[in-house]
C-alpha cells in the first residue's frame, strides 16, 4: 500500500519534470519551468520520507544534511556571477555525480551479499561513472577558475594509457559480478574511476569547454539513471534520462558547430587539432588599425550595426559597455544586433546570458543560422574577443584545422571592426586572414576599455566635456 | 530484481530518453545555459536515493556516505533551481516600440 502511494507520487513528480523541460523550449514559459521543477522535486522528497524504515537517528541526520545542504546551496546560487557560470556549473555535475557515487558505494557494501549479477554490474558501472564525472568535472571547474593551467596536457600513448586505465575497470567490474564478496576491489574501482575523471579533461583546451561541459553533463545525468537501475527507482531512471538526453543533445550541437565527429569527443580524443597546427597562410596584407574615436564615426554613420562577441567579452567583463555602447548608438537611430556562433565562450549559451545580463533584451540575440544570410546588408561589424568563429579559412582553406567549422560570414559585411589586444592566434593557434582583409579596422586594446571609449565617443559625451 | 522488472525499467529508460531528446531540441541555443543549470537540478534526484542510505541508518560507513551524498545532492537541488531561475529572470523583450524597420532615407 506504502509502496504504491511512493510510486504514484513519483509519477506525479516525473510528469513535474517532463513539463518542467517542455515549459524550457520558450523564453516566454521558461520561468514557468523552474516551478514545475521545484513542485515536482518537493513531491519526491515527501514520497520518498514516507518511510517506516527511517529511524530516529535517521530523521536527525536527514534535517541536518538537508539544513547544510540548502544552506550552502543557497549563496552557491544567488551569489554566483554570470561570468563564473562555467565554472559554477561544472562545480555542480561534481556535486551531484559525488552523490549519485555515494549511493552506489554504500549500496554495493549494504547489499553486495544478496544481490543479482545485473545489479552489480550496472551498480559496478554507476559507481565508475560516478566517480569519472565527480574528479573530471572538478577539472573542468578549475581549468575554467584558471586555478589549474588551461592549456591541454598531454603525453605519448595517452589515449592507450586512458583505455588501460578503463579496461582494468571493466575487468574488475566482471570480477565482482561473479564473485560480490570480494570487497577489497571496491575501493580499486573507486579510484580508477577518479584517476579515470582526471585523465578525461587534462588534455582538454579551453575552446573545447563547451562541449566538455555538456557531456559531463550527460555522464551526470546516466550515473543518476543508473543508480535507479540499481535501486528500482523509476523516478530516478526517468530523471537521469532526461539529464543525459539534455547533455547529449548540448555536446552533439557543440560538436557540430566546430566540425568536430562525435566520436572523436567520446573518446577524448581532444586537443589532437592543436598539435596540427604548424602552416598558416603564407602572404598576409597589411593590417589597418583604426583609435576608437574614427571606429566611432564610422559606427555613427552606419543604418546597421552587428556586434560579434565572443570569450575575450567575458574575460573582459565587458558587457556592460557593450550594452552603453550600443544604447548610445541605437540613440543615434543605428540598428544594433547581437550575432552569437554557438560554441561562443565556454559553455553552450554562455554569451546569451552575459548580455542577458547587461540587459540586452533577448530578441536582439540571434544565432549563426538567422544572421548569417544578412550579413551583406550590414554596414559595420564590431568583433569582439571573437577569433576562430569569424575566421574565413573555415569556408575554403582545406588544409586549415578548423576548415569546415561553420562561421559567421562577418566577412561579407561593409566593415569589420576587430577588437583584439594584439595581433595573436586564436585558440587553434592559426592566423585569421579576416584581419587582413582591406574592409577590416583594427583597434588594439582590452575590450572593456576600448568599447567603453567607443560608447563615449558615439554619445558625443567627451565633446560635452571638454567644450 | 527479476529478469521481467528490469525490462519494464529498461523501457521506462528509453521513453524517457526519446521524450527528452525529442524536447531538448526545442530548446533555443538561447536558454542553453539556464537548461543545463536546470537539468542539473533535475538530476540532483539521486538525492531520494542518499535520504533512504541516511535515513535508514543500516551501517557507520553507509551512513556517512548517505550524509555526504545528502548533502551534496542538498546544494544541487537548492543552488540549481535558484541559478536557473536568476538567470531566466534576466532574459527580457526589447521594450515595445514601432519596429525600427531599417529605413534608407534616413541616413546617407
Amino acid at each position: 500500500m506504502r509502496q504504491h502511494f511512493v510510486e504514484l507520487a513519483y509519477l506525479v513528480s516525473v510528469i513535474g519534470f517532463a513539463l518542467s523541460l517542455k515549459w524550457m523550449t520558450a523564453v516566454t514559459t521558461a520561468r514557468r519551468s523552474v516551478l514545475a521543477g521545484e513542485i515536482a522535486f518537493a513531491i519526491a522528497i515527501i514520497a520518498t520520507l514516507v518511510n517506516p524504515a527511517i529511524t530516529g537517528t535517521g530523521w536527525f541526520l536527514i534535517v541536518i544534511a538537508l539544513a547544510v545542504g540548502t544552506l550552502i546551496g543557497i549563496p552557491l546560487g544567488l551569489r554566483v556571477p554570470m561570468t563564473a557560470m562555467p565554472e559554477r556549473i561544472a562545480l555542480s555535475h561534481a556535486f551531484g555525480a559525488l552523490a549519485a557515487g555515494l549511493v552506489g558505494i554504500a549500496h554495493y557494501y549494504l547489499t553486495y551479499h544478496s544481490t543479482t549479477k545485473f545489479d552489480t554490474a550496472v551498480l559496478g558501472f554507476e559507481i565508475v561513472l560516478g566517480c569519472l564525472v565527480f574528479t573530471g568535472s572538478l577539472m573542468a571547474s578549475g581549468k575554467l577558475h584558471e586555478m589549474l593551467p588551461q592549456r591541454p596536457i598531454v603525453f605519448p600513448g595517452q589515449n592507450y594509457f586512458n583505455f588501460a586505465v578503463l579496461g582494468v575497470a571493466l575487468a574488475i567490474i566482471i570480477v565482482l559480478v561473479f564473485s560480490p564478496s570480494t570487497t577489497w576491489l571496491v575501493p580499486i574501482l573507486i579510484a580508477l574511476g577518479l584517476v579515470f575523471g582526471v585523465l578525461l579533461i587534462i588534455p582538454i583546451g579551453g575552446a573545447d569547454m563547451p562541449t566538455v561541459i555538456a557531456l559531463l553533463n550527460s555522464y551526470a545525468g546516466l550515473s543518476a539513471a543508473a543508480l535507479g537501475f540499481v535501486l528500482d527507482n523509476k523516478l530516478l531512471i526517468v530523471a537521469g534520462a532526461l539529464d543525459g538526453a539534455s547533455g547529449l543533445i548540448l555536446a552533439i550541437i557543440m560538436c557540430r558547430a566546430m566540425n568536430r565527429s562525435f566520436r572523436n569527443v567520446l573518446f577524448g580524443a581532444f586537443g589532437q587539432i592543436e598539435e596540427s597546427v604548424a602552416e598558416s597562410g603564407g602572404e598576409h596584407g597589411n593590417v589597418r588599425s583604426a583609435s576608437p574615436d574614427e571606429a566611432a564615426e564610422i559606427m555613427k554613420m552606419a543604418r546597421s550595426v552587428v556586434i560579434v562577441p565572443g570569450y575575450g567579452m567575458a574575460v573582459a567583463q565587458a558587457q556592460h559597455k557593450v550594452r552603453e555602447l550600443a544604447d548610445a548608438l541605437e540613440k543615434e537611430g543605428v540598428d544594433v544586433r547581437y550575432a552569437i556562433h554557438p560554441v561562443a565562450g565556454r559553455m553552450p549559451g554562455h554569451m546569451n546570458v552575459l548580455l542577458a545580463e547587461a540587459n540586452v533584451p533577448y530578441d536582439k540575440l540571434l544565432d549563426m543560422d538567422e544572421i548569417n544570410p544578412e550579413f551583406p546588408q550590414v554596414d559595420v561589424v564590431l568583433v569582439l574577443g571573437a577569433n576562430d568563429v569569424v575566421n574565413p579559412a573555415a569556408r575554403h582553406s582545406k588544409g586549415s584545422p578548423i576548415y569546415g567549422m561553420p562561421i559567421l560570414n562577418v566577412d561579407q559585411a561593409q566593415t569589420v571592426m576587430v577588437v583584439k589586444r594584439s595581433m595573436r592566434a586564436g585558440f587553434a593557434g592559426i592566423e585569421n586572414e579576416l584581419f587582413f582583409n582591406p574592409k577590416t579596422l583594427m583597434i588594439f586594446g582590452d575590450a572593456k576599455q576600448v568599447v567603453g571609449e567607443l560608447a563615449i565617443e558615439v554619445s558625443g559625451q567627451r565633446d560635452a566635456i571638454s567644450h | 530484481m527479476s529478469a521481467n522488472e528490469t525490462i519494464t525499467l529498461l523501457f521506462v529508460f528509453v521513453l524517457a530518453g526519446f521524450l527528452g531528446l525529442e524536447l531538448i531540441r526545442k530548446v533555443p541555443k538561447l536558454l542553453h545555459t539556464p537548461l543545463m543549470a536546470l537539468t542539473n537540478a533535475l538530476s540532483a534526484i539521486s538525492l531520494v536515493g542518499s535520504l533512504v542510505i541516511l535515513g535508514e541508518n543500516q551501517t557507520t560507513y553507509s551512513t556517512i556516505l548517505g550524509f555526504v551524498a545528502v548533502v551534496a545532492s542538498t546544494i544541487n537541488v537548492v543552488g540549481g533551481f535558484l541559478i536557473t531561475d536568476k538567470m531566466l529572470r534576466m532574459f527580457r523583450r526589447a521594450p515595445a516600440r514601432p519596429t525600427p524597420a531599417p529605413s534608407e532615407e534616413a541616413k546617407p
